[in-house]
């Protein structure tokens, strides 16, 4: 066993620590709030003031594991309403099946309105123009992205982005103020102190909203643990065919055919991160529930960035230029 | 219940750094992640590469919170980052603030929400000028737990006399201050000693270590007063008749249990708590932190920006009071225009009708002649606005008590500011 296991698995803890809510924990509150709860409620609140103070926000739902915690999050904010907001999924046509049959189901299941605006579209129409036909499209998104907060004159916008996936992120705020071009200017954030949050804009500006600013990627693992959500079945292991390049295991799909020169293998893999398929990497697992997979992310020795996306091994600040120029 | 549930149970600790340009800020914190085991592999291989690169040998911690690009090409922190580490006791965030002096804002932000300041001194230098600046942020924002790490200790031999000097400098910037139970701890955040390990050159001291510090302190959500400022009206029924609204908020001090006799802020109307819902079902009580939707059992006319309280210990209803503001804006203060004034989930008109004093961070002494604030200034204001608050001051409950103010032009967050006497009637 690792060092890191045996910190955060050790005999110091156990079940006198309530911190389920399956039971609703009414015998006890006068307990401080356990990590998740902690984290749900200042999610909630967040997401209610944001409602309270924009005239038409929208939440980004992929059907990635963040937006699904963040659909979470906006039922226990909202019901038994319906959502004050329609779900917004900018989709580069590069996703995988799984994901999008996820997001389609998840949405009708809920029975929330659901946008979905694509890469693809923008591309015919010719409004985004690919260097190379195989080129990702996730850059690409902001574009269409920015169309698609001009055509529904969105103010607000709801996204899963957490501080502790990359160090630009790490800096910034829970509402982040973008110019009428998407554009983020890390010299010009406002001061968010206590949990008061300026949502005042300018004609044409709008928010970027992180409710899940505070969570990592163990908390999102244990928050969809303990409320027993269903996630795309691609986030667990199973056998997939991948070739080895710079490090990663990259998926070998009929976007992705191998190079020239690569060998095909099999091997047991699960996504954490479920983007663009040309550039999101699985990696070696053999987690096949969600406990096995707490277990893994908590001993974890390469970060989620690091170990699957390709778009951001170039160089250490794309994130922080990517976001400069209007992404997520 | 399923054994990863359990990898890491408790609570959440909010804590900020604070220190001078090299006092070891980036290196503590390296030092904190890393012996927690709060560091993941390919950071660590990613600090290697950098550090061989520079020619230097070993590894630079303080690489680990190297921060934007930006920042590199300015060569300047430019804003705070958060950082997250777990331990089995407890999950942290730190809310790590630039040293240099132009960043008071940022301090001031992340102090705000913040548990415990952790205040770096140089053992080599002694207690700074900027020293006594995070204290006056500490004690301005009342940060219930002051910890001053005394760093380096490395470079004075391990020296106690050393620590026990920058002890009494700091006494008495304490007590100026007016901040009590000020924790001292010696340490080195390069070699480790009294980080997460207590090592065994300072035998002498007996105190806890860092970590430890941090594993025990009180964390945030208040007991007290029962504060539940209204954040929306469900558009739902709940129950039988018309007048089952849901109230949604968060309960920001004090415990709201089903039978509870509420008071409806600012109109002053009484009802009974008849419910307490979530998602997950009722509740027949909720305290502090807590996002609920509560409803009542007759109709009262209560909409956002209300504020629910126990009717003893209820809050005041202001329009004029003093608060101490901590200025966050290039464009300096102007007595006499309007701003937006955001308090709890109240935003109104409001104006600076006296400008008192501005606080001297060199003396920490309030200068009383000041004609405006400019970016950066701290000082004391009487305030007017247009519509009635329900407030406490900012000693008596930071979430009712604290305030933004907004650039009514340029929608910029101008100010933080802390109610420090209600004038009533
Ligand atoms: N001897 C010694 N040097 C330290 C210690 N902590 C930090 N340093 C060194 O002091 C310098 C400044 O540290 P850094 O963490 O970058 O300071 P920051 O500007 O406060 O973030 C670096 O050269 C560190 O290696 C310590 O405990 N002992």
């Amino acid at each position: 066993m690792s060092a890191v296991a045996k910190l955060v698995s050790g005999t110091h803890f156990g079940e006198d620590l309530d911190h389920h809510s399956k039971c609703v924990p009414d015998t006890n509150f006068e307990a401080r709030l356990s990590h998740l709860d902690w984290l749900e409620s200042e999610a909630i609140h967040i997401m209610r003031e944001v409602v309270a103070e924009t005239r038409n926000p929208a939440l980004l739902f992929s059907g990635g594991k963040d937006s699904i915690v963040m659909l979470r999050v906006a039922q226990k904010a909202f019901r038994p309403d319906r959502f004050p907001f329609p779900l917004l999924h900018i989709d580069t046509e590069h996703n995988f099946p799984e994901v999008t049959a996820f997001r389609d189901a998840r949405a009708a299941e809920l029975g929330e309105r659901l946008i979905v605006r694509s890469v693809g579209e923008s591309i015919r129409a010719g409004r985004v123009k690919l260097r190379r036909p195989d080129e990702s499209r996730n850059v690409h998104q902001t574009v269409t992205l920015l169309d698609a907060v001009k055509e529904f004159e969105f103010d607000a916008l709801f996204g899963g982005a957490r501080r502790d996936e990359e160090k630009a992120r790490a800096k910034e705020r829970i509402l982040s103020h973008r110019d009428e071009f998407g554009q983020w200017d890390p010299r010009n954030q406002r001061p968010e102190l206590w949990s008061l949050y300026n949502a005042r804009l300018a004609p044409g500006e709008h928010l970027r909203v992180f409710p899940l600013s505070n969570w990592t990627e163990l908390d999102i693992w244990q928050y969809i643990e303990r409320e027993g959500l269903a996630v795309p079945r691609i986030y667990y292991a199973h056998d997939r065919e991948v070739v080895e390049r710079n490090g990663l295991l990259a998926p070998v799909t009929e976007l992705t055919p191998p190079r020239p020169g690569e060998t095909v293998v099999t091997r047991r893999v699960r996504f954490r991160t479920v983007g663009d398929i040309t550039c999101t990497c699985p990696v070696a697992s053999n987690a096949g529930n969600t406990d096995a997979i707490i277990a893994e992310t908590a001993t974890a020795t390469v970060t989620e960035r690091g170990a699957t996306r390709m778009d951001d091994q170039t160089s250490d600040a794309s994130m922080e230029l990517r976001k400069r120029e209007g992404y997520f | 219940m399923s054994q990863a549930l359990n990898l890491i149970a408790g609570d959440v600790l909010r804590f900020t750094t604070a220190g001078s340009v090299d006092d070891g800020k980036s290196t503590l914190i390296g030092r904190l992640l890393l012996d927690a085991k709060g560091l993941l592999e390919d950071q660590l291989a990613a600090v290697a590469r950098t550090t061989a690169r520079r020619g230097d040998t070993g590894m630079d911690l303080s690489l680990f919170t190297d921060g934007l690009t930006l920042e590199r090409e300015q060569g300047i922190t430019i804003d705070v980052a958060y950082r997250y580490f777990a331990t089995p006791r407890r999950r942290f965030i730190i809310a790590d603030n630039p040293g240099h002096e132009q960043y008071t804002r940022n301090m001031v932000t992340g102090s705000s929400t913040a548990d415990v300041s952790v205040i770096l001194v140089d053992a080599t230098r002694g207690i700074s000028q900027q020293t006594r600046r995070h204290a006056a942020v500490a004690s301005l924002l009342a940060i219930p737990r002051v910890v001053v790490a005394v760093n380096k200790m490395d470079q004075v031999g391990w020296d106690r006399a050393v620590f026990e000097k920058i002890a009494a400098d700091f006494a008495g910037v304490a007590q100026s201050l007016g901040i009590r139970g000020v924790k001292l701890i010696p340490l080195s955040a390069l070699e480790g000693d009294m980080v997460v390990t207590r090592g065994d050159r300072l035998d002498w001291y007996t105190g806890p270590t860092l970590l430890e510090v941090l594993e025990t302190a009180d964390a945030g959500q208040p007991s007290g007063h029962l504060r539940f400022p209204v954040q929306l009206v469900s558009r739902s029924r709940f129950g039988k008749g018309e007048e089952h609204r849901g109230y949604m908020g968060r309960v920001e001090s004090g415990t709201i249990r089903v039978g509870d006799t509420v008071v409806a802020w600012p109109l002053g109307l009484e009802a009974r708590v008849a419910d307490i819902v979530t998602l997950d079902g009722t509740l027949r009580a909720a305290s502090a932190g807590r996002s609920i939707t509560v409803v009542l059992d007759r109709q009262v006319d209560v909409a956002r920006g209300d504020l629910l309280s126990h009717a003893h210990d209820a809050p005041s209803v202001v329009r004029r009071f003093d608060a101490r503001l901590t200025w966050l804006d290039r464009e300096p203060l102007a007595q006499g225009r309007r701003y937006w004034l955001k308090h709890g989930t109240q935003t109104v008109r409001a104006s600076i009708e006296t400008l008192h004093s501005r606080l001297d961070l060199t003396t920490l002494k309030p200068v009383s002649d000041a004609a405006t604030l400019a970016f950066n200034d701290i000082g004391t204001a009487r305030i007017v606005t247009g519509r009635a608050l329900i407030a406490d001051t900012y000693a008596h409950n930071r979430a009712t008590g604290s305030f933004i103010l907004i650039d009514e032009a340029t929608n910029h967050t101008v100010a933080g500011g802390m109610i420090s006497r209600l004038e009533h009637g």
